[in-house]
């Protein structure tokens, strides 16, 4: 459903980015994304969005490839991929069901269709009391569910998630972990890029792979038994 | 609908800005209508001039009825003319005794008379052009019959350089006012754009498709160039009326421009936010 294929990128006066690296996500599957700071985790998802462009190898995301889709195919394939920040990025100025239902308005669902969906997703993350809410009036954890109901507004095949509980504390870090893994169990596929390796011992049942200087070095997929970190 | 209901809460957002642009077109184009208003005034007299533009073709005193007659006949047939009179030596008498009374005395006492009959050929409009004119004096004077033929040979000439010059301005002025009003509209968008960035970013990472994200701007410059149009066609009818009632007799300005001016308010609007926006979507990330 989604693979590097020996992809290498570049930015603009920052070369190797990402180095020759191949990875593939399973439909369905769960995994985690670890690796220093700017080993190039936030990139791969943002190939995999294709906000940036491999600058040589090829990015297949659910049919289309990096080296031919067109502009408004980006828009259509992004309809298929949730994204989960670590900073949210809501907007300030719209409730916790206006932001949601933003997704659907601005690709041009009907009102009536917004309005019973945008009820059922908020109250799949449990925050169907605090829909009128803004979303400085809501705890982090609780922004973080806005968002995650946001990026599942259009039943994505895969939700891309970028540290999605850096900011926030232990417990709820944990609800918003549990809330990926019920998502994944209904079917999506989930790439968890972070750094709370604490989380990552807690589940070594989830595959892991590490990233450093743009190469993956371990890939608990690839070498079972190998490495498998344990305190 | 979505980009309407977004167009006017930009409208909202930035009622100073977007009035200011509005009001900059309406200006831009106010000044178009008063030269419109100008121009059509001074088209109708000069057409009224050009009606008048008549050839006038002197007859030989021994020339024969029957020749008069034919020549009349032949000249009527001629593409370019609508009327031809005859005039005849007392006719051209009586007529000059009339239009200088003060002299009466002189023609009155006047046992001959010296004025020769005469043809007068009216042209239809819009051939009374210069060379078109010339054309039709040159093929007259060459009857034998015709003594002299007069045409109003400078009138005719200036009338159709004024008429060039006032066409040239008009377009000058038009394209160098569309262009500031193009400008203006760019950097209300820009701005607009700019306001909105947050909300374009998550548009984008929600998979709106780049249209959707431009309609709204594009809609809101179309929206102010029309606004723009239809307060300078209110401040032109001011001013015409203003005119109108004390200094002088105008004709307001024929719907068909006064439409194609709103027209043109609303595409430079148009074509103003479409280049705009799809250059400052591009600068945001
Ligand atoms: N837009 C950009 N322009 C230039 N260089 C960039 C850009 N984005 C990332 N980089 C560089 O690419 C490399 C990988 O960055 P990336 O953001 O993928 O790292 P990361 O693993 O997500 O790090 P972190 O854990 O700090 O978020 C880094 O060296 C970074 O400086
Ligand atoms: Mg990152």
């Amino acid at each position: 459903m989604i693979r590097l294929d020996n992809v290498t990128k570049d930015y603009p006066r920052n070369a190797g980015a990402l180095n020759g690296l191949s990875f593939e996500l399973r439909k369905g599957e769960f995994c985690f994304l670890t690796g220093h700071s700017g080993a190039g985790k936030s990139t791969i998802l943002k190939l995999i969005h294709m906000v940036e462009r491999p600058t040589s190898g090829e990015v297949r995301v659910s049919g289309y490839s990096s080296t031919n889709i067109r502009s408004r195919d980006i828009a259509l394939l992004r309809r298929k991929i949730g994204y989960v920040f670590q900073d949210f990025r809501l907007l300030q100025d719209r409730t916790a069901a206006e932001n949601v239902a933003f997704a659907l308005e601005v690709t041009g669902a009907r009102q009536t269709v917004i309005r019973s969906k945008v009820g059922r997703l908020l109250s799949h993350v449990g925050l169907a009391a605090k829909a009128e809410k803004l979303p400085m009036e809501l705890s982090g954890g609780e922004q973080q569910r806005v968002v995650i109901a946001r990026a599942l507004a259009h039943d994505p095949l895969v939700l891309l998630a970028d540290e999605p509980t850096g900011n926030l504390d232990e417990r709820a870090t944990d609800g918003i972990f549990d809330m990926f893994r019920s998502i994944n169990a209904a079917g999506t596929a989930i790439l968890f890029a972070t750094h709370n390796l604490d989380l990552v011992r807690r589940n070594p049942s989830i595959r892991l792979v590490e990233l450093a200087h743009g190469e993956i070095i371990h890939d608990s997929a690839r070498e079972h038994g190998a490495d498998v970190r344990t305190s | 609908m979505y980009a309407l209901r977004e167009a006017a809460t930009a409208f909202r957002r930035a009622p100073v800005l977007t009035g200011l642009s509005a009001a900059m077109i309406a200006l831009s184009l106010f000044v178009i209508g008063l030269f419109g208003l100008a121009a059509h005034n001074v088209r109708q007299a000069l057409e009224n001039v050009e009606s008048r533009v008549e050839v006038v073709a002197y007859l030989r005193d021994d020339a024969p009825e029957a020749s008069i007659q034919a020549a009349q006949e032949d000249i009527a047939r001629f593409r370019e003319v609508s009327a031809v009179r005859f005039i005849s030596r007392e006719e051209a008498f009586a007529v000059a005794r009339r239009e200088f009374d003060e002299l009466g005395s002189i023609f009155g006492s006047l046992e001959v008379n010296p004025l020769p009959a005469s043809l007068e050929i009216s042209l239809h409009q819009g051939q009374a052009d210069a060379s078109v004119i010339r054309g039709v004096a040159s093929r007259i004077g060459d009857m034998p019959i015709v003594e002299e033929v007069q045409f109003g040979e400078d009138w005719v000439d200036k009338v159709y350089v004024l008429r060039r010059i006032a066409g040239l301005a008009m377009l000058t002025l038009g394209l160098g006012f569309a262009a500031v009003a193009a400008l203006i509209i760019g950097a209300a968008i820009r701005m607009a754009v700019f306001a909105r960035k947050d909300e374009i970013v998550i548009m984008r990472l929600v998979g709106a498709t780049d249209a959707f994200i431009r309609r709204p701007f594009v809609i809101e410059g179309m929206i102010t160039g029309l606004i723009g149009a239809v307060l300078a066609v209110l401040g032109t009818w001011g001013v015409f009326r203003l005119l109108s009632n004390s200094v002088m007799e105008l004709t307001w300005i024929p719907a068909a421009w006064l439409l194609a001016g709103v027209a043109a308010g609303t595409v430079v609007g148009l074509l103003a936010s479409m280049v705009a926006v799809r250059r400052h979507l591009g600068e945001i990330v």
